[in-house]
């Protein structure tokens, strides 16, 4: 499956790049953040405290255990800072 | 129902021209960008297009569901704005004004939390710190549990 990964803020920067195109048989949120965890040192440092991490499975928030069944876009970005 | 994201200025008294029609009460509330941290110029805020439109209409559509609302109105900026700047713009009308009231705190309550925007603080030296999300503001959606 070919899945979007979108990244925002902090987490953008520590990655590199706001977005990627991955090759990933992840079925959750979890798992795809242990495939991107092994990409490289950035992806790591990005990933490592996940409890400072939300998430949004095609544009809607949501847990770590969320399905990828039928998902397009992933994105993970800090605490909401609006208002 | 009104929701904008944009990147240029609002005009308020334009966007409640004909606002509400039958209301007893307007409320409205604009965020500004504080300049109260001495060094701090502006502020970038960065959001997440396509969600973000998605979040704050799911927003409006739950206050229009708890309340009797006439109208609702949110509208959020992106983008560089300098301090003293309109950062966005929540208005509610109502038959009374309680409900006017509540109901936009709801709003502010969770545009705050849960539409995808993200503050950074740019300095006269550049880029800044992103701003941290205040447990405050997470409690703040819990008494509307």
């Amino acid at each position: 499956m070919t899945l979007d990964v979108l990244y925002f803020a902090w987490l953008r920067e520590r990655i590199g790049a706001p977005k990627e195109r991955v090759e990933t048989a992840a079925a959750t949120v979890r798992e795809l953040v242990a495939e991107l965890v092994a990409l490289d040192d950035n992806h790591a440092a990005a990933l490592s405290d996940l409890s400072a991490v939300r998430v949004a499975v095609d544009q809607e928030l949501a847990d770590l255990d969320h399905s990828l069944d039928g998902v397009r876009e992933v994105a993970f970005f800090p605490p909401m800072t609006g208002g | 129902m009104l929701v904008r994201v944009q990147q240029e200025e609002f005009d308020p008294a334009s966007l409640l021209r004909g606002f509400g029609p039958g209301a007893g009460a307007v409320v409205t509330f604009t965020g500004v960008v504080r300049g109260d941290t001495g060094r701090m110029r502006a502020l970038e805020l960065e959001h997440y297009p396509g969600m973000t439109e998605r979040a704050m209409s799911a927003i409006a559509g739950q206050a229009q569901q708890r309340w009797n609302l006439i109208d609702v109105a949110a509208v959020h900026r992106f983008g560089r704005l300098e301090v003293g700047a309109q950062i966005m713009m929540v208005a509610t009308a109502a038959r009374h004004r309680a409900e006017a009231f509540a109901a936009a705190e709801f709003l502010m309550d969770y545009l705050k939390s849960r539409a995808p925007f993200w503050k950074r603080e740019i300095g006269a030296d550049g880029p800044g710190d992103w701003v941290e999300a205040k447990s405050s503001d997470e409690d703040a959606l819990s008494r509307w549990d």
